[in-house]
């Protein structure tokens, strides 16, 4: 298993013509405390219905996502040189059905945090209340009109296993206003922290957080320009 | 006699309680006819409010989570408003649905445009995975809906409800089934278009081959059935006039043919009234399709 200082060495074999690498990296610390501290996920019980459940919505500069998936043991390193290219299966945005571990095909924003709703219900449906339904927004795709008919939702009907995580680098033209994303989902009923979206000790401490309802973190990083 | 959305409901009311997979999930439309399921399993019965986008991604989550979801609503509220999430929350993901619609073409003549969804079969067509079934009669819905529930490992499908329905049911066949035979061409009619093609050749010398599976199409059925001399081939649906007509080039693409693709027209009419109405606006009543054919087989003097 690879070590976090080794994800930027990883990322660098992913040559190739990406062209959202501030994005990609801005969500490379939030990747690693989920897949190294929160997430009961492993290379070995992929199909397993009591494992938690991470949903990349923003699928957008997937290295990090990719690194972190070999430096975790779920794709082989070898994958990583040719990201994009015809014959690899990790494309600029990430596919379910070509990469294992990988629980959504992405790309499109707007559709991880509805359909992380339904799973959430569905995990319910079938009596498995351990496992967790982890989203990945970006505070720029949470523009799409498709998360609010979610958020509203998910939090009228006060689904406890779903935990949304905005990794919010202010890239959205307009913002959220007085309050910030987290004044926007604490209204329709979430539960809403913000943390340093570098600190490893935070992200961990409010990813394992467990409450009675839906929640969101709002991870911070700088800027895109 | 129940018409087909109380069939519907009633039926997939029935596979809640005998599947513990199953889920429905809708947006608020028909949550009446769901309320006594809803109240027997909350968990699996799911009103997202009017919210489409959500109920078709939320299909899309259940079976991620490995349950048999049907979603429903009125036709351009699943299809077109939602397309996206079809085509990328289900078929993309691998996640099937069966998605069950009503309002079809204009079951809602008197409510407009907004309620009408002629396109509906042509957009889910583009697709990949789907199939299509278009009931003719509500007593065909129960062996339809659970036929699509039971292939949803291996399929999604798409399930056209209408208000319009021919006289009689037939059995429930995969394919084409003839129900009269002829020599001069083979008039195709889907679902509801049954009764209407019947009233329209009944003194014609041709076949007319119902249809309740439209997707996949049955070519195998039509290459046996279309030996006119001319190979010519009447397609009568309740939807996009051609919908089906790539379909039927496709089966007889080794033999000289000629086809008719009848349907509802692209043109807005801005016209309220009455499904009837309607339909002899598209010339899809019996005198319109009579028209049609007469005028396709040179047979004008027969009229």
């Amino acid at each position: 298993m690879r070590t976090y200082a080794e994800l930027p060495g990883l990322m660098t074999v992913m040559t190739g013509d990406e062209k959202h690498g501030p994005s990609a990296t801005s969500t490379l610390d939030v990747l690693w405390v989920l897949y190294d501290q929160v997430l009961r996920v492993s290379p070995d019980r992929l199909d397993d219905p009591g494992r938690d459940r991470f949903l990349l919505s923003k699928g957008h500069g997937p290295a990090a996502y990719y690194a972190v998936l070999a430096a975790k043991g779920f794709i082989p390193e070898s994958w990583l040189a040719g990201f994009g290219s015809a014959g690899s299966r990790l494309g600029y945005h990430p596919d379910r059905n070509l990469v294992p571990g990988v629980e959504i095909a992405s790309g499109s924003l707007g559709h991880g945090l509805p359909i992380g709703v339904g799973l959430a219900h569905g995990l319910i449906a079938r009596g498995l209340v351990t496992p967790r339904v982890f989203v990945l927004v970006g505070d720029a795709e949470l523009d799409e009109g498709s998360n609010n008919e979610a958020i509203v939702y998910a939090g009228a009907v006060g689904l406890p296993n779903l935990v949304v995580i905005a990794v919010d680098n202010r890239s959205s033209s307009y913002g959220w206003g007085p309050g910030g994303i987290e004044a926007h989902f604490s209204v329709s009923g979430w539960s809403a922290a913000r943390v340093p979206g570098r600190d490893h000790a935070a992200l961990s401490s409010a990813l394992s957080a467990s409450g009675s309802g839906p929640q969101l973190v709002v991870a911070s990083v700088e800027g895109k320009s | 006699m129940s018409d087909m959305r109380t069939v519907f409901a009633e039926t997939a009311s029935a596979l809640l309680d005998e599947d513990p997979l199953a889920a429905v999930v809708l947006a608020e439309i028909s949550a009446d006819l769901f309320a006594k399921a809803a109240a027997r399993h909350p968990e699996r019965v799911l009103n997202v409010g009017i919210r489409e986008q959500l109920m078709v991604s939320v299909g899309g989550g259940l079976a991620l989570a490995g349950l048999r979801p049907i979603v429903h609503t009125y036709a351009p509220f699943l299809v077109e408003r939602a397309f996206e999430q079809v085509k990328l929350d289900l078929a993309h993901q691998g996640a099937r649905a069966v998605l069950v619609s009503i309002g079809a073409s204009y079951d809602a003549a008197s409510s407009g445009r907004t309620h009408q969804a002629p396109e509906d079969v042509a957009l889910m067509d583009t697709v990949p995975g789907f199939s299509v079934v278009v009931p003719g009669h509500p007593d065909e819905v129960p062996e339809l809906l659970r036929s699509a529930v039971g292939a949803l490992d291996s399929r999604s499908t798409y399930v056209r409800l209408s208000s319009e329905a021919n006289r009689s049911a037939l059995p429930v066949r995969p394919g084409l089934q003839v129900v009269r035979s002829g020599r001069e061409a083979v008039v195709v009619a889907v679902g509801p278009m049954l009764s209407p093609v019947l009233d329209a050749v009944g003194d014609l010398d041709v076949t007319v081959a119902y249809t309740t599976s439209v997707r996949p199409f049955d070519g195998e059925g039509l290459r046996a059935l279309a030996s006119s001399p001319e190979s010519a081939v009447v397609l009568v649906e309740p939807y996009l006039a051609g919908t089906s007509a790539f379909a039927v080039s496709s089966a007889l693409a080794r033999r000289a043919h000629r086809l008719l693709s009848l349907g509802v027209g692209r043109s807005e009419l801005r016209r309220y009234g009455t499904p009837s109405y309607h339909a002899a606006l598209h010339g899809l009543d019996a005198t319109g399709i009579r028209r049609s054919v007469l005028s396709f087989l040179d047979m004008e003097r027969a009229s």
